[in-house]
């Protein structure tokens, strides 16, 4: 864990008293709601379909239990009694009110959370792998580089009004769970042959209208250089990023216009006057975040305890063990998952008691420690092997033991309809239904890692260009129409899925998606050949004639 | 629109001037960057001072070769949401050593005065009457700050290294 100093604590304070008197200047009319809207959204908060919305950052993904329990006091204070994880490392709360909203940034202050720049055109929240730091063969804690990133851009001077968001993912493992490839930078912890620490950088990522894969623009950034970099990278996409048309300011529309060569001269210019300016990070100040995160004290432990033994002839036990608890770094310990996607319910939702009760499975199971991942699911990261019994009959007992992590049912959606202005469809409900179609665990064991991710406009909040299986909502003649695609991946092979058709409705969505299933089954050259590797081998041909023979 | 210079509400001896506005005889003067560039010698040989309206779009190395002689560069921010002159007044104060009077126009508002201040402005002309009074107030509102930038305050990274330095002289 990374803990606040009073430094940091006073920075945040002032943010708070800031947009107190700015909720107070808007509430009296002093500031326009066209001059009140910038300033909301660098405080994540959204005017919505229903009320306002506000985004809560979770830097990196990491939480400790009071600031858990904290994000549970705002849904229930504040809100409706639920919060929602997002694929970016946020909580979201969607009934609260815009005069209240200073009192509960206020009540988080006092945990160290805050919404800085969780929406808006200035660079978000850092994401990083919510596995860092447990993760077995990661190069090191990506967690002290996105800390150190964090600060860096939290209320940065010179980059608070780019031309559009811009989003920063970190990861140190070879497998990457931050999804790196789709972000404006994404950073990728590794060691040169000297054996010194620094990153590959990627550059020109996203989804949305456009949706581009990251490219690499530099092999090799010395840790030291990566503030001054990166500075760099913005400098050049202030002054270039297109202005006029919002739809074409992202960085990635620059790197395509220029392409990468041109792209990178730029930068590799305008980094040469600064990188060994005082943005060059000592080892020092390294060393100082460094010792502010703090690990568990591990115990040394067998690494097959008797506890785990006697559980394993429990079926559901099993199931749940498989599916949800992955290798941990330290010998006895492991990584637990906690699918936040009951069958029949919203992805990503949490009941304030749920949170709370999380809380303390994570004090007493976890040293105080949860995590947030990009596929809308909770972590706890240090389970002692001989707890997971008893950790799975307490989550149960929430309906926080669904053992479909990565499986069909994990689905990723946005709000959609349900909440969002921009929407065109829904989102929601048709995860809801899916889940219901593909909720026999033995079904969807057999079908193995599948990733369905769902968005309810070309936005694409739910990432649903780089699910195996995409849901795209679109309006045609005033109907709700979705487009699917297949073949689409987040991680280390990251890849934009293929259209298999043309868009179908609502009510024929579960039923495609099934279709889309069955295909693969009778396709696969073997029973462990993963969808993804199936529609790599045989393109979208075979998957367009199944779903579209018969309508 | 009233002038804060030097945290102060301050008069603006500056006019100025269109493209094509005649040359007063004395006096200070703001002209825009192309007018500026095609008579560079002829106004700055006349008696009061020279200023320059930069736009944001235009690459602010052009102004180089004339930063010791002009008073005022005024950048510009047509809309509070367009941030390109932050990029063009830290590159003035912390690559081209400008020293002169750095000044934000456009849409101001005491929103932004903190950023405006640490990419190195000290002057601002601000829409709105009430901000421009709520200039101190403003301007104080963050004691933390996590960049280094050229405006010489330290930042949290550097404050802590000495907290500690001073707490292992101490034991
Ligand atoms: C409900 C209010 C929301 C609004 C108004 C909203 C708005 C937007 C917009 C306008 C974009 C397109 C940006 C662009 O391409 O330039 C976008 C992208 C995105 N949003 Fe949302 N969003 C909302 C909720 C969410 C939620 C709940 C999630 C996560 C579940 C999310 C995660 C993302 C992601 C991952 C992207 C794609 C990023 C990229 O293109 O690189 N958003 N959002
Ligand atoms: S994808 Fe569209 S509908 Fe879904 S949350 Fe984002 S903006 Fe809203």
């Amino acid at each position: 864990m990374y803990a606040y100093d009073e430094i940091d604590r006073t920075l945040v304070n002032e943010r708070v008293s800031e947009f107190r008197d700015q909720v107070k200047r808007r509430l009296s009319g002093e500031l326009t709601e066209d001059e009140f809207k910038i300033l909301r959204l660098q405080n994540g908060v959204y005017l919505q379909l229903h009320a306002y919305m506000f985004r809560v950052a979770i830097p990196y993904g990491t939480l400790a239990t009071n600031q858990l329990r904290a994000l549970a006091h705002v849904a229930r204070k504040y809100d409706r009694g639920y919060g929602h994880f997002t694929t970016r490392q946020n909580i979201q709360f969607n009934w609260i009110k815009l005069a209240e909203l200073p009192d509960a940034l206020a009540d988080l202050a006092e945990v160290g959370i805050h919404a800085m720049q969780t929406s808006g055109n200035n660079m978000r929240n850092v994401t990083s792998d919510q596995w860092a730091g447990v993760a077995p063969g990661e190069i090191e804690d990506p967690r002290i580089w996105s800390e150190l990133i964090r600060q860096h851009t939290t209320l940065h001077p010179e980059f608070s009004f780019l031309p559009r968001k811009f989003k920063i993912a970190i990861t140190a493992s070879d497998h990457d769970r931050a999804a790196i490839k789709i972000h404006d930078i994404g950073l990728k912890l590794i060691k040169n042959e000297k054996g010194e620490t620094g990153f590959e950088v990627l550059v020109g990522g996203g989804l949305g209208r456009t949706p581009f894969i990251g490219k690499t623009i530099k092999h090799f950034v010395h840790g030291r250089d990566i503030l001054s970099y990166i500075e760099a990278i913005l400098r050049v996409y202030n002054q270039y990023g297109r202005r006029d048309n919002i739809y074409k300011a992202r960085i990635k529309i620059l790197v395509h216009e220029l392409g990468i060569e041109k792209f990178s001269r730029e930068v590799e210019e305008e980094w040469q006057h600064i990188r060994n300016s005082s943005l060059q990070i000592d080892d020092e100040v390294i060393e100082d975040i460094r010792s502010r995160f703090t690990y568990p004290s591990y115990e040394k432990l067998p690494h097959m305890p008797d506890e785990l033994r006697q559980a394993a002839a429990d079926a559901d036990f099993e199931a749940w063990r498989k599916n949800s608890v992955a290798p941990h770094k330290v010998q006895g310990y492991s990584i637990v998952t906690i699918s936040l996607k009951p069958i029949g319910a919203p992805p990503g939702d949490a009941t304030a008691e749920q949170m709370d009760a999380l809380a303390d499975l994570a004090d007493k199971y976890s040293f105080g420690e949860i995590r947030v991942g990009h596929e809308q699911n909770l972590a706890l990261p240090h389970v002692a092997k001989r707890d997971l019994p008893a950790l799975w009959k307490a989550l149960d007992k929430l309906g926080l033991a669904t053992p479909n992590v990565n499986l069909i049912t994990d689905i990723i959606a946005c709000p959609g309809l349900d909440y969002c202005s921009l929407a065109n469809a829904r989102s929601i409900p048709i995860a809801q239904e899916l889940t219901r179609r593909f909720a026999n665990h033995e079904l969807a064991n057999l079908i193995g890692r599948l990733h369905i991710n769902i968005s309810g406009c070309i936005n694409a909040c739910g990432h649903h260009h780089v699910g195996h299986i995409g849901i795209l909502g679109v309006e045609k003649n005033g109907e709700e129409v979705y487009q699917i695609t297949i073949g689409g991946r987040a991680d280390e092979g990251a890849a934009l899925g293929n259209l298999i058709g043309p868009g179908v409705k609502f009510d024929e969505v579960a039923d495609v998606i099934e279709d889309v299933v069955e295909a693969y089954l009778a396709l696969r050259e073997r029973p462990d050949e993963l969808f993804i590797d199936t529609v790599k081998r045989l393109g979208v041909e075979p998957f367009k004639e199944r779903v579209y023979a018969t309508r | 629109m009233p002038l804060v210079n030097g945290g102060k509400i301050a008069d603006d001896s500056f006019a100025k001037l269109a493209v094509d506005t005649p040359l007063p005889e004395g006096g200070d003067i703001l002209v825009p960057a192309e007018r500026f560039l095609g008579e560079a010698d002829a106004l700055l040989k006349r008696t009061g001072k020279v200023g320059v309206i930069w736009p944001n779009n235009r690459d602010i190395g052009e102004l180089v070769p004339y930063l010791g002689k002009i008073a005022v560069v005024a950048l510009v921010f047509p809309t509070f949401r367009d941030g390109r002159a932050y990029s063009q007044a830290r590159l003035l104060r912390e690559r081209y050593n400008y020293r002169g009077e750095l000044r934000a126009t456009g849409q101001i508002l005491r929103d932004q005065f903190v950023f405006m201040l640490r990419a190195g402005f000290d002057s601002f002309e601000v829409k709105k009457q009430a901000d421009a009074e709520a200039f101190m107030q403003t301007a104080k509102r963050y004691s933390v700050f996590y960049q280094p930038t050229g405006d010489g305050r330290i930042t949290a990274l550097h404050r802590r290294m000495q907290l500690r330095h001073s707490e292992g002289v101490g034991t």
